[in-house]
């Protein structure tokens, strides 16, 4: 789905009047920014889910949804930089959406070191949890940045039931957005099978170092009431 | 007179950041997921 969207907007779409060849950068560039936001989204629900309900495989879809939710920022950013020089005349310009979306990356970046951290050192996943809530604040931020503030931007094309652009470049754009969301639906499943496969590695190799514990305690003789009464 | 931007080395760089940073982590994914899997069998087996 991907490969054929990448395809049909690299070779079948027609240039733009305004923006010429470069709108063909529109097919990768949308997905990875409405994936960028919805990693954020995926955490934050995530993380309620944690909280409110303590659900034991929110905390590791947190996790999971992080780094592939930090590549396809960065991928946005990166591909939104490259769109820019030809038709801004910029790389980069600190306007509302551009910077908005780069305070989400740096957010990404100190979710995942704060997540690991805090499995490193057998802390509460509350902590990180905290901050996807947290952080979730930037998401319509980011969304209505280009209305709020003067933007080299474009203002929103899509919302919701009404769309700007021409039917020549919606459909390959949603048909690419959809393959994206799925390419990053099985990247999250893999990093969770990842995580589990982590934490029972974790969890057998406790329990051993628990029965040789006992086992050598039988040994030597000591056993909970002899420690009690010592 | 002004000669025109040629677009293309811009969407073929645009295509190709993403190519690359969505391949190095879906193979990174993958080979962090049969990496744990094969540790916890191995595991199991012992």
């Amino acid at each position: 789905m991907v490969a054929g969207s990448i395809a049909w907007g690299l070779l079948v779409v027609q240039p733009d009047r305004l923006m010429g060849e470069t709108v063909r950068i529109l097919f990768v560039h949308v997905p990875s920014a409405w994936l960028g936001m919805g990693g954020w989204t995926g955490i934050a629900i995530s993380s309620a889910a944690l909280l409110i309900w303590k659900h034991p495989l929110a905390g590791l879809s947190a996790r999971a949804i992080a780094v592939p939710g930090m590549v396809f920022t960065a991928v946005c950013l990166a591909t939104g930089s490259i769109w820019g020089r030809p038709t801004w005349g910029t790389w980069w310009e600190w306007d509302g959406r551009l910077t908005s979306m780069l305070v989400l990356l740096f957010l990404y970046g100190g979710y995942i070191a704060l997540a690991q951290a805090t499995a490193r050192e057998g802390g509460s996943p509350k902590i990180p949890a905290i901050l996807g809530i947290i952080g979730a604040i930037i998401v319509p931020i980011i969304n209505r940045s280009v209305v709020w503030w003067n933007s080299l931007h474009q203002p929103p094309s899509l919302t919701a039931g009404k769309s700007s652009i021409d039917p020549e470049y919606l459909w390959p754009l949603l048909i690419s957005t959809l393959g994206f969301s799925l390419l990053f639906g099985a990247i999250v499943l893999m990093r969770m099978r990842a995580l589990i496969a982590e934490q029972q590695v974790e969890a057998r190799l406790r329990r051993r170092a628990l029965d040789d514990d006992i086992s050598q305690d039988n040994v030597t003789g000591v056993t909970p009431s002899s420690m009690e009464t010592a | 007179m002004r000669e025109a931007l040629d677009h293309w080395p811009f969407v073929v760089g645009a295509y190709a950041v993403a190519g690359a940073a969505l391949g190095f982590l879906i193979a990174w994914s993958y080979q962090t997921m049969r990496k744990a899997e094969k540790r916890r069998e191995e595991m199991k087996r012992k």
